[in-house]
């Protein structure tokens, strides 16, 4: 029968508009007992975004957001840790390899110069990434020795004017950074402990006379 | 997957033809030195005696050192195997000449005409060489060794300024604009005619004709794009037609182009993996996949058991996706606007999530490593995949079956309308679904297995009509294959560690000549890297399958209606980012 392709394919978005209503009304009545929303909620958006949804898909942006995994990234961010006494210490040293191996090469990095010496001081004068330029590959995080600098989540940053962030822009405390990044950032402080007690150790048997 | 030389010389080239052909013996080179003048002659022989019929790709060197340019073939055959490698070497003297091999190969025209705009290297015979990624009005060719561009400012990455010294300047306040372009010598922008012109409008002197009926009809040129919304990104097709007839048709591209080789060669070899993601940035794993292998290659180094698997699941999830989104975007081509390209992007926001969670782009993914892959799929990521490929996948590829393949109204646009025959889509060097819509079962995953691919079960799709149902149809067959691919590779995915090397951010790449193809969803995507143990490749290509698939797209459109032409950009499946590179 002519038309018959056309009826069974109707039939499939008729299934989706069903499921929609269908599972508002079921999401409701389970409101009662559970108190879990289907719109504007963490579970909501959960389910919107697991394998098992149907019916309605859409996210409500800006009003719902997707829920980020913990890799995504967006621009990078240069991590201090704060001490007691309230100043940052900024964990970058300034070694340029961030610099080195950005691929658009929109890392610059001013190496602070002892002013007695002349030697360099491992810690930045000035830090400025062009987010303008930035291809968002994460290459920095990814290859700096001093877990110094980390991927953002934040994405929404348009702006009328150039993004040319200097370090006072790029500074976050590492409070911010465990926050977003739980799991990484757990396995490396893990991983810096680990290290210093083998140096402690190291330095414990170098100094005992044998 | 154990690092194997590119080729294995399975025919003595130098031994048919003593006097013209001898091996290239360069340190870590493969393949065959051919005399200029017997350039045909040997050609025609290694496509109708021995048997490479499918030239795949062609592509130009500047040896600046050695004073040289070498023109690289890479034939293989269809019925599967390693291929031919032969290569012809000029002197670097303008006008460097070579003879065409379009008489054999038509699909070699664009690639050709590509080669003459980037290297200025002219072939003798080929029909219409023009430029064709960049303007008439450019100055030079940029691919040569010595063309630096408007923002130059040193020959390789990673540039003095930024370290320790790095005082930011913007690259415009260092070229101001005006100053930073320059035209070809005795150029006038306001007198200029562009050359190309009279071949994309040379039936635009408009005549009448007049038919035994008496009904008078005009011919005319229609300006299908550049805008993209019509045609899939920024893409534009000079179409003359007599009524609504296609009488001629010139793809006209380049809208999109950056010279991505270019800056390649300028980058060192791992900072080039973020760039390839925006070559199809539909599949920026498939991409990442081709260049890892082609710079295993040259390092001669394994990947890890783990990684192996991880990037199958990735590619052809990648694959997955893609072919959901060709099948959505054609039916909005043809019409049907939005809905099911709606309840596709569902399935493929569900895969992108998967990407985003392994790799920290949706898009992006920046992925792969030399050796493995950036970083380990987590065990929830994991049980995502198994739930999609087990039951959602599966399921939903069968509602798009049910939803879709037998509207009548989709019949009757794509039946029975040919896209292209089988023995001339080998003639125009296509590849992938469109080639094996046409009936021939060529898929590099079967034909030259790379990575793990020989370890896993399934079919290559092939179809027998070539016309544009089955190219339809050929799709949601390879979503059904690469489903049963990701289902083994899931369950069978060993542990372990995610890379053969420790991470580092500069590889040492020994010097030699490689090239890695894969099939990427869109046909063969191959990769030419030339490394001469310097940090950054001396001569990268990209193979770009959306790119030479369009070659053949005037002898596809020929005859048929403009309406067909749409559909017939859709199931080509382009991406505007690799085609204009
Ligand atoms: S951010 Fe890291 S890689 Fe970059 S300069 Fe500082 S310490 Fe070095
Ligand atoms: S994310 Fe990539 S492009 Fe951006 S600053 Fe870091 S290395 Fe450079």
């Amino acid at each position: 029968m002519y038309g018959k392709g056309i009826i069974k394919g109707l039939s499939v978005t008729l299934k989706r508009f069903w499921y929609t209503y269908w599972d508002d009304f079921v999401w409701f009545i389970r409101s009662f007992t559970t108190g879990k929303r289907r719109y504007y909620s963490e579970e909501g958006i959960k389910y919107r975004s697991s394998s098992s949804t149907r019916g309605i898909f859409t996210i409500q942006y800006p009003e719902e957001k997707l829920i980020l995994p913990e890799e995504f990234r967006y621009v990078p961010f240069l991590v201090y840790d704060e001490k007691d006494d309230g100043t940052k210490d900024v964990r970058c040293t300034s070694c340029g390899i961030c610099a080195k191996v950005c691929p658009p090469q929109c890392i610059w990095i001013v190496r602070t110069n002892d002013p007695q010496t002349g030697k360099p001081v491992p810690v930045p004068a000035e830090f400025y990434i062009d987010m303008d330029i930035c291809m968002n590959c994460g290459f920095c995080s990814e290859y700096c020795p001093f877990d110094a600098i980390k991927m953002d989540h934040e994405f929404d940053i348009a702006s009328l004017h150039r993004n040319v962030y200097n370090m006072e822009k790029l500074l976050k405390p590492a409070s911010y950074y465990s926050n977003i990044r739980p799991k990484n950032f757990q396995l490396e402080e893990e991983a810096r402990r680990a290290k210093e007690v083998i140096k402690a150790a190291k330095a414990g048997a170098a100094s005992s006379p044998s | 997957m154990a690092a194997t030389p590119l080729q294995t010389q399975t025919v003595d080239l130098a031994a048919r033809f003593p006097s013209a052909v001898s091996v290239d013996a360069r340190n870590g080179y493969t393949g065959w030195l051919v005399e200029k003048d017997k350039l045909l002659e040997i050609a025609r022989s290694i496509k109708e005696e021995l048997g490479y019929d499918l030239l795949t790709s062609v592509t130009g060197v500047d040896y600046l050192p050695e004073e040289k340019m070498e023109v690289v073939y890479h034939a293989y055959k269809t019925t599967g195997g390693p291929g031919l490698i032969f290569k012809v070497q000029v002197p670097r003297q303008d006008p460097i000449e070579i003879p065409s091999v379009t008489p054999l190969w038509p699909g070699v025209d664009f690639q050709e005409r590509e080669i003459w705009d980037l290297l200025g290297i002219k072939f003798t015979g080929h029909p219409d060489l023009r430029r064709i990624l960049l303007w008439e009005g450019f100055a030079g060719h940029p691919l040569r060794k010595d063309w630096k561009e408007g923002f130059y400012e040193e020959d390789a990455k990673p540039f003095k300024s930024r370290w320790p010294e790095g005082n930011y300047v913007s690259s415009e306040e260092k070229n101001p604009y005006k100053d930073n372009l320059s035209f070809p010598k005795n150029f006038d922008p306001e007198k200029w005619i562009p050359e190309g012109e009279a071949a994309l409008y040379g039936a635009l002197a408009r005549y009448t004709e007049t038919d035994e009926q008496g009904i008078k009809s005009d011919r005319i040129v229609v300006n299908m794009g550049p805008q993209h919304p019509s045609t899939h990104g920024v893409f534009r097709a000079v179409v003359t037609v007599e009524g609504e007839t296609i009488l001629s048709l010139k793809p006209v591209v380049g809208y999109l182009h950056r010279n991505h080789e270019k800056i390649g060669e300028r980058n060192t070899f791992l900072l080039n993996m973020p760039y390839t993601d925006r070559l199809d940035y539909f599949n920026s794993m498939s991409n990442n996949f081709g260049y890892a292998l082609a710079v295993e290659k040259l390092m001669n180094i394994p990947v890890a058991e783990r990684a192996d698997y991880i990037r199958i699941i990735m590619a052809e999830l990648s694959r997955v996706q893609n072919h959901l989104v060709l099948v959505g975007m054609l039916l909005n081509d043809l019409g049907a606007m939005y809905t099911p390209a709606l309840y596709i992007f569902e399935e493929r926001e569900l895969i992108l999530d998967i990407f985003e969670a392994v790799s920290g782009s949706r898009m992006m993914c920046n992925y792969f490593r030399f050796g493995g892959v950036a970083r380990d799929i987590p065990e929830d990521v994991l049980q995502k995949i198994k739930d999609l490929v087990f039951k959602r996948l599966p399921a939903k590829t069968d509602e798009m079956d049910r939803f879709l393949s037998e509207n009548e109204v989709l019949v009757s646009r794509l039946k029975g309308i040919p896209v292209i025959d089988g023995p001339s889509a080998v003639q125009y060097s296509i590849t992938g679904p469109v080639l094996r819509a046409a009936g021939i079962p060529y898929d590099i995953r079967r034909a030259d297995p790379y990575g793990i691919y020989d370890r896993f079960e399934f079919d290559v799709a092939m179809r027998t009509h070539g016309d544009l149902m089955d190219n339809y149809l050929i799709r949601l067959d390879e979503i059904r294959q690469s489903i049963r691919i990701l289902e083994q590779a899931v369950s069978k995915i060993p542990s372990g560690p995610i890379n053969s090397q420790k991470p580092q951010y500069q590889v040492r790449v020994p010097a030699g000549e490689a090239y890695g193809r894969i099939e990427a969803p869109k046909g063969e995507l191959g990769y030419y890297v030339i490394s001469n143990g310097k940090p950054n490749p001396w001569r990268y290509h990209v193979r770009a399958p959306s790119f030479i698939n369009i070659t053949g797209l005037e002898k596809m459109c020929v005859g048929k209606k403009i309406a067909d032409f749409i559909a017939i950009l859709g199931v080509l499946d382009i991406v505007l980012g690799e085609l204009d590179r």
